[in-house]
């Protein structure tokens, strides 16, 4: 009897494991590699952009005329740039942007989408139609078009740059979410609150959203990568985030590319960054989507 | 099925009317017009006010905003553009070389993505979950993470230093010159085409995987034949079609979309033209640009629709 | 042994005269070279900018022109007008001009053309645009008496009268076709110049073939040109490194000259010069604490001129430390006199102390955050704008930068609601009269973005307008530049630019001046094999 009361002890402890959580991230990184590294790289530029301050060696916009263009040495990991800024520096705090815009944006893109999507399917009939045809309206506007648009009236600066990327996010998401949202429409639950004389927002808010999460969270990760890139780009444009402001595609502008030749390491490594975070974000979504639409999964 | 053709036609005209508004709207929001870009740009101290009055009169700017409208609207009617505010010269003329470039640069991009895409989509399927499965979603998420404009400045400086060769400075029609034409183009094409093929071979994956998992697959698998049955039965005719969509879709964003690409590869098309029409207010010629781009996108997701109805007759009208 | 003696003479003869054959003029071949911007129009009384005088120059001719080999930018030298003369009083210019000169349609170029042209360009008939009127207010009238002779009269004598002429715009077009259409011009090109119009196609290039009839006989050396519209400057720089271009006009980057200069040694000659544009910094006096002279005082005290000018010169299109006018030219301060003008002291710790005092004792606190108003173009701009900001954070200013893109920057600083912002100013020619009417007073100059009123300052100006004497005039040019920069800081002047070509050493007959709009007909250029 005592024998099989210690098997039943070990079976049990095996078959719960002390952290739940943490054997839930293991079993993820097991079963999706890509999505683990995707998910590192996303933590890594996160811890970054919070820590800048306590890792970041220098002040990244302290001109130092003695260390132009300097190479990457003991002194400035990666090199200096034509200020003498601290190239290193630059990126961990460059992060920082890249986040607050990516991350701002795809909120606000991926917030304001859904609820417009949600709501155009909720209420069907002439409302759907009318909201599908502005949508049609955005969607067939050029994406840069719109966000040097935005740019041209509001002016350029981080907060103008947020809602010149959300803005031609805005029409995408509301198509794919309301693509879901008609089918949890049909659901029976939605029916009974509906009969149950719920108010239209609280069904849209408490019931309809939170079913069609998984789609606007896949979005949403897929926006963060885009809206990095989108704001590299605005930057690189010289539409987005000014000097002397550290941001990833202002690194690539200007003098990085004159002397792409006689001092690469101002071209590469904040390209390199770029790609690397919106890669993780891409890798993590990809995985995201993998997890959560059941008609990839292998099992 | 004509019913349903005229329908989708019909849903094309208030889309279009539509982003008429909306672009001669948002256009007159923005501060400054042209008169204000061509002649203040040098500072200059001996400007006077009744010139830019004058001119503002000569391009109808004073006139009330529904009256613009009509004004352009009625001209659209005839398919007469108009003058570009700017260069005071008709927009076809404008828009003719910079169209060609971008038209040529779209196609040649798209042929790419989806050359790439198709094989490496199905090579992914077939391999899921092996190390070959990782390293092609690897590349093309690497495609898709890339900055192009980081990836352009690094190509031209790579042929550059490597062989001391630069593209052609001027655009020459395929016609014209071939050897010329590709010279130019190749490269952002490449650069382009690396980047879309990414969405498509994640469509030709997950088609194929469904694919993959039909019954008769299955078996056809387990006794080895399976390649020959993909092949020859419809099974990769329907799942190579939600891939063409995609990439027909991107096809149309690739029209008017590649500002950065075309500023870093040095090439005059329609992209820069936006950034130039829109820096210089130049209204009638941003107009115009944003209809043809949009009509363009209509058109292609109208094509695609109706192609879908037609091949897949479940979904025949909605 | 004579006759080896007879050889040898031969040997050294013909050596000695190689040089002198190096610099013959030979004929041929097509000049290529990128041009950073299109032209809205084709007329120059109407246009500003360099990407109209680039491709669209050769086309025709001025009356008078900067004589292309003189490197200050500044010499007259005819060019339709053969002579002139200037009457006693100085209200008088009389102009004679060459004979046989003929438009592209065949047809002869006689007085008549010339007056129709300055009378646009003067007295433009309403609804059509000249922007250098203002330039020509003192002139009464333009007269052809004689096919040949062109007069102007002046209201009152004018020292920079023939400079004005020298306009790179000023083209001369054809009477017949201005009585007909004053707009013909603005989307069509018939002049008198060395080169005839091919084709523009919009938004690649413009072509332009050699004028066998050209006026000034045994000239154009080339059979022809091509302008590329390249907007990519890190382009521009492949095409000349790739021999596809052979010089841009404007000027290139002090990287790309050493990039040049390393990859093709000495098939690339560069050619440097002081540049007659300069971005100065206005403070709108509207805006407190700007409206405290201590303040500006404090802003330009703050800027180590010297230290920048060795960095950015690196970086930059910018070099020398300049008050106003560009440094070497006849009225310039020396270097020595400048350093007594603040902001220009060679000892920038005592300079910055300076300013933390003024600041303080204007009851500025330390951290005091203000937005500067900059320009969205990259170069300069951006890399002063980085420059100052890093300076001004040395005396306790917390700056933000505010990019404008560059349609809608000049009306921004005519609202008139920056507080400090980039201006910037650019000549074909360096004059005092020019180079500092933009310092007038508000009432008197619409482009005073510092929106203020200086009646010494005004008085300065036209007294060294009216000087005869140059030493006199010196004296006033200088007084007025203490007073502008120094005393009451109106203005600040960052660094002089610089501009760079590097040209193909195949290139030959061009001289650099401190203008890019100056030197662009194309005359007197050839190629070697």
């Amino acid at each position: 009897m005592a024998a099989s009361a210690q098997t039943l002890e070990e079976l049990a402890r095996h078959a719960e494991p002390r952290w739940p959580w943490l054997a839930a991230v293991a079993n993820f990184a097991r079963r999706r590699p890509l999505g683990a590294v995707g998910a590192g790289l996303v933590l890594l530029t996160a811890a970054l952009a919070a820590t800048a301050h306590l890792v970041a060696p220098y002040d990244p916009l302290a001109n130092d005329y003695g260390a132009m263009l300097a190479a990457p040495s003991a002194a400035h990991w990666l090199g200096t740039d034509a200020f003498g800024r601290d190239v290193l520096s630059r990126i961990i705090y460059g992060s920082r942007t890249a986040l607050t815009v990516g991350l701002g944006a795809s909120f606000l893109g991926a917030s304001l989408g859904s609820l417009i999507g949600v709501t155009s399917a909720y209420f069907r009939g002439r409302v759907d139609l009318l909201v599908q045809r502005v949508m049609d309206v955005f969607f067939a506007f050029p994406v840069i078009v719109l966000a040097l648009a935005v740019v041209a009236i509001l002016g350029t600066g981080a907060g103008n740059v947020i809602l010149a990327i959300a803005t031609p996010m805005v029409p995408r998401c509301a198509r794919v979410v309301r693509a879901s949202a008609l089918a949890v429409r049909e659901m029976p639950y939605v029916d009974a609150a509906r009969a149950s004389g719920f108010r239209h927002q609280r069904i849209i808010l408490r019931h309809m959203l939170p079913n069609v999460m998984a789609p606007i969270l896949i979005m949403a990760t897929a926006f963060l990568g885009e809206a990095i890139l989108l704001e590299a780009s605005l930057s690189f444009l010289g539409l987005g985030v000014q000097e002397p402001t550290a941001a990833w595609g202002l690194m690539l502008r200007g003098a990085a590319v004159e002397f792409a030749e006689s001092a690469p390491w101002m071209a590469i490594f904040p390209g390199l960054a770029i790609s690397l975070a919106v890669f993780g974000f891409n890798l993590f979504g990809d995985s995201l989507r993998d997890a959560l639409d059941p008609r990839l999964r292998t099992q | 099925m004509g019913y349903y053709i005229l329908k989708r036609l019909l849903a094309m005209i208030p889309t279009l009317l539509g982003v008429a508004v909306l672009i001669f709207l948002l256009l007159r929001v923005i501060p400054g017009d042209v008169v204000e870009a061509r002649y203040l740009t040098q500072g200059s101290q001996f400007q006077s006010q009744d010139l830019m009055d004058q001119e503002r009169q000569k391009l109808g700017l004073d006139k009330p905003l529904w009256k613009q409208f009509t004004a352009w609207m009625g001209g659209l009617a005839h398919l007469d553009f108009g003058l570009s505010m700017w260069t005071s010269a008709p927009i076809t003329e404008e828009i003719k070389l910079r169209f060609a470039l971008s038209l040529q640069l779209a196609l040649m991009a798209s042929t790419i993505a989806t050359c790439l895409a198709i094989p490496l989509g199905i090579l992914a399927a077939i391999k899921q979950d092996t190390w070959i499965d990782y390293a092609v979603r690897v590349f093309t998420i690497a495609g898709l993470a890339t900055p192009s404009f980081w990836l352009g400045t690094l190509m031209i400086l790579g042929m550059l230093i490597i062989f001391k060769w630069v593209p052609p400075m001027m655009f020459t029609p395929l016609w014209v010159n071939p050897w010329d034409n590709l010279a130019l183009l190749i490269w952002p094409a490449l650069a382009v085409g690396y980047r879309y093929c990414a969405v498509g071979t994640r469509m030709m994956r997950s088609t194929m995987l469904e694919v993959l998992r039909e019954d008769y697959i299955r078996t056809a698998r387990a006794k080895g034949l399976w390649l020959k049955l993909i092949l020859t039965r419809h099974a990769l005719k329907n799942a190579i079609l939600p891939v063409l969509t995609v990439i027909s879709m991107e096809f149309a964003f690739l029209l008017g979309g590649l500002v950065v690409t075309e500023q870093v590869f040095n090439l005059n098309g329609l992209g820069m033209l936006f950034v130039e029409a829109i820096s210089h207010r130049d209204y009638t010629l941003t107009q115009a640009l944003v209809m043809l781009v949009a009509t363009f996108f209509l058109v292609i997701n109208f094509a695609v629709d109706i192609a879908y109805a037609w091949l897949d007759p479940r979904i025949h009208y909605r | 042994m004579k006759s080896i003696a007879r050889v040898f003479a031969l040997a050294i003869a013909s050596l000695l005269a190689w040089p002198l054959q190096a610099q013959t003029p030979r004929y041929g071949g097509e000049l290529v070279f990128p041009v950073p911007s299109e032209p809205p129009s084709y007329d120059g009384h109407r246009e500003e900018t360099f990407g109209l005088i680039h491709p669209i120059a050769p086309f025709y001719n001025t009356l008078l022109r900067v004589d292309p080999f003189d490197k200050g930018g500044t010499k007259p030298a005819p060019s339709l007008a053969e002579s002139w003369t200037e009457s006693k009083d100085g209200k008088t210019y009389t102009f004679k001009l060459h004979r046989g000169v003929k438009f592209h349609d065949g047809s002869e170029m006689t007085s008549k053309d010339v007056k129709a042209s300055y009378d646009k360009i003067i007295f433009p008939p309403p609804g059509v645009g000249s922007t250098r009127k203002g330039q020509y207010v003192d002139v009464a009238a333009v007269e052809a008496p004689d096919p040949y002779t062109v007069v102007f009269r002046l209201k009152h004598p004018s020292g920079s009268f023939i400079a004005s002429l020298l306009s790179p715009y000023n083209f001369i077009y054809k009477a017949e076709i201005l009585a007909k259409d004053p707009h013909w011009y603005e989307t069509h090109i018939m002049g008198t110049g060395p080169f005839i119009f091919v084709e523009h196609v919009k938004g690649s290039h413009v072509v332009g073939k050699k004028n066998p009839n050209y006026w000034d006989k045994g000239k154009p050396y080339l059979d022809g040109f091509r302008a590329v519209f390249m907007r990519d400057s890190a382009a521009q720089v492949a095409a000349v490194r790739g021999e596809r271009a052979q010089i841009q006009f404007r000027g290139f980057t002090p990287a790309a000259r050493d990039d040049l200069v390393k990859a093709l040694g000495n098939k690339i000659t560069v050619q440097e010069s002081p540049w007659d544009c300069i971005l100065l910094v206005a403070i709108n006096h509207k805006k407190k604490p700007f409206d405290d002279p201590r303040v500006r005082r404090a802003l330009t005290l703050a800027l180590d001129r010297y230290e920048g000018s060795k960095a950015l010169s690196r970086i930059a299109i910018v070099k020398e430390v300049a008050g106003v006018q560009v440094p070497g030219t006849p009225f310039a301060t020396p270097p020595d006199e400048l350093a007594k003008v603040a902001g220009y002291w060679h000892d920038a710790e005592k300079s910055r102390a300076e300013a933390r005092r003024l600041l303080k004792e204007a009851g500025v606190p330390d951290g005091f955050s203000f937005t500067f108003m900059n320009r969205g173009i990259p170069m300069p701009y951006e890399p002063l704008g980085v420059w100052m900001i890093d300076q001004w954070r040395k005396v306790g200013l917390n700056v933000t930068q505010r990019v404008i893109e560059p349609a809608a920057y000049f009306g921004s600083l005519r609202k008139g609601e920056h507080e400090v912002a980039m201006d910037f100013q650019c000549g074909y020619i360096v004059e005092p009269d020019l180079d500092t009417y933009k310092f007038l007073s508000s009432s008197r100059n619409p482009a005073n973005y510092g929106y203020y009123e200086d009646p010494v300052l005004d008085q300065l100006y036209d007294k060294q307008s009216q000087a005869t004497n140059v030493e006199e005039r010196k004296k006033l040019v200088r007084e007025f530049e203490k007073r502008v920069l120094d005393e009451q800081a109106h203005y600040l002047m960052t660094l002089q630019w610089h501009r760079i070509i590097p040209h193909s050493s195949r290139m030959h007959g061009w001289t650099i001046t401190p203008s890019h709009y100056l030197n662009n007909t194309l005359d007197t250029v050839w190629l070697s094999p």
